[in-house]
């Protein structure tokens, strides 16, 4: 049998388990809460409050908004694919979701006498595991899009799919300068890595590459054009409702949280604190917390900032300007590291 | 009209950006715009809360119709001549004149309105029955929250027009 994840220490099965429910429920916890602070913070960029009704200060929109969508008539176009047609969500929010499994929240801590490691599952293989499930997510924006049947639907999922693809080139090449920076694919290592300095001072450079890439990678304005709501109607989703919609719509949050947590911990310095701040075990989870947060907000403010970018200029500067850059700095870190 | 080659006015491009100029184009300028949307954040919101605070109208706001009485005696002061009902584009309004007797005085001049409807969902709050009133008898009030479930109940009869209304709408003071 092949072991796909190097964990040194013995983690008796039923810690695993737990895990893996904590991290969904936190997770699924997070996820309407950003809704919600996303739209608030949109709102005040634009000098209004936001939903402020439901419940207090709106913080109840979303289960508001979850019941309304829940109740709706689930309907499919007769042009639609059937099987496909309800596939392609779920896949979108599997990828989304598993993703999750490796982020690290914190080192290793011994609760009783069992050493439980403060994240789903430390994979030696890292950020691939990511770029992995981000390359399976493309069928659910791909076979969302055409098997809807309708050419909105079509036209957003083959800019989605371009899009994508370009646009992992330079998120990975960007990476590659942090990963022969640690000199690990480990993510917990390469938080390790960053207790001298965090890599967004030496690697300035690749978490710009990187941010950019991950807001197209997670289909956030201003790289929204496979949604392109005032064009496409709602891009590959144009023929969902219901609860497949909310599925899609769960999934491009939860792609925004991932990528948070990938830019905390590759170049945040993780569940590190500067000053020299050792704090006890348990505090981890709420400084990366805290930081995909601080992330999460960075990625709304440039959504309340930037218009939606036309296709040619999308492809130019993923092209022209992310990769160029993405490798020079590669190939900077390389000659640093080497020499 | 003949081709002149001299007409074509041509057209100066610029030369395309360098690697640097456009990477700070794309970055740089880019905070220029983070900038400009964050000072909206400290500038703080400009929002109304509608149903809890109004925006103030002005005095001479054409809300909701009033009709009015003399304060003195209490008579009506509209004597049903209908020139509200001539001038109405919209044609909403229904007046039906009455005589008046010395046993059943209702207004100060020789007839009355023993009906007096506005259909206020026809009306287009123009004015035009205030000014061609002769005696100030129907004025615009200030009410603009005019929504219900029913087009009947936008009919509003002379009772309710000649009942004191309830000042839901604030007026802007002097100044304001």
């Amino acid at each position: 049998m092949i072991a796909f994840a190097d964990v040194n220490y013995f983690e008796p099965w039923w810690v695993q388990i737990v895990k893996a429910v904590v991290i969904f429920a936190v997770v699924f916890a997070i996820l309407p809460v950003s809704i919600v602070w996303e739209r608030k913070l949109l709102g005040r960029f634009q000098m209004r409050y936001g939903p402020n009704r439901v419940g207090p200060y709106g913080y109840l929109q979303p289960i508001a908004e979850f019941v309304k969508v829940a109740l709706k008539e689930p309907f499919r176009p007769t042009t639609a694919v059937g099987f496909l047609y309800m596939l392609a969500p779920a896949i979108a929010m599997i990828c989304a979701i598993g993703a999750l499994a490796i982020i690290p929240w914190g080192t290793v801590q011994r609760i009783g006498s069992t050493p439980v490691g403060l994240y789903g599952i430390d994979v030696s293989i890292g950020p691939l595991y990511v770029f992995a499930l981000g390359g399976i997510s493309f069928y659910g924006i791909l076979l969302g899009g055409w098997s809807s049947g309708s050419k909105y639907s079509f036209l957003g999922a083959m800019r989605g799919a371009a899009q994508l693809i370009s646009y992992e080139v330079s998120q990975s090449l960007a990476l590659v300068g942090v990963l022969i920076s640690a000199q690990t694919l480990s993510l917990t290592g390469i938080v390790n890595a960053q207790k001298g300095m965090w890599y967004f001072i030496p690697q300035f450079f690749g978490l710009l590459v990187f941010f950019a890439a991950s807001m197209a990678e997670a289909n956030r304005a201003p790289f929204d054009l496979s949604e392109a709501d005032t064009e496409l109607v709602g891009g590959y989703f144009t023929e969902y409702g219901g609860l497949q919609w909310v599925a899609y719509m769960f999934s491009e949050y939860a792609n925004m949280i991932v990528a948070s947590a990938m830019v905390t911990t590759l170049f945040l310095g993780g569940w590190l604190l500067p000053f020299g701040l050792h704090p006890p075990g348990f505090v981890d989870p709420i400084v990366v917390l805290v930081k995909m947060f601080l992330v999460f907000s960075l990625f709304v403010w440039i959504r309340a900032t930037l218009p939606r970018f036309r296709y040619d200029q999308l492809m130019s500067f993923g092209w022209k300007i992310l990769l160029p850059l993405a490798t020079a700095n590669l190939l900077v870190t390389a000659i640093i590291v080497v020499h | 009209m003949a081709y002149d080659p001299s007409d074509v006015i041509e057209v100066i491009r610029r030369p395309p950006r360098g690697a640097v100029a456009s990477t700070y184009r794309a970055f740089g300028e880019t905070l220029r715009g983070l900038k400009t949307t964050f000072a909206r954040v400290v500038e703080g919101t400009d929002v109304v809360q509608y149903p809890e605070e109004k925006v103030p109208v002005y005095p001479r706001f054409r809300g909701r119709h009033r009709l009015n009485r003399f304060e003195d005696t209490g008579l009506e002061k509209c004597i049903g001549c209908s020139l509200c009902a001539a001038a109405c584009p919209a044609d909403c309004i229904r007046v039906v004149a009455a005589e008046n007797t010395p046993e059943h005085r209702v207004s100060a001049g020789e007839r009355y309105a023993a009906v007096y409807e506005i259909n206020l969902s026809r009306c287009i709050f123009c004015g035009y029955c205030e000014i061609a009133c002769p005696f100030d008898a129907i004025t615009m009030g200030h009410d603009y929250e005019l929504s219900d479930y029913h087009r009947t109940d936008l009919i509003f009869t002379k009772e309710m027009l000649l009942a004191e209304p309830i000042e839901r709408t604030p007026l802007r003071q002097e100044g304001e």
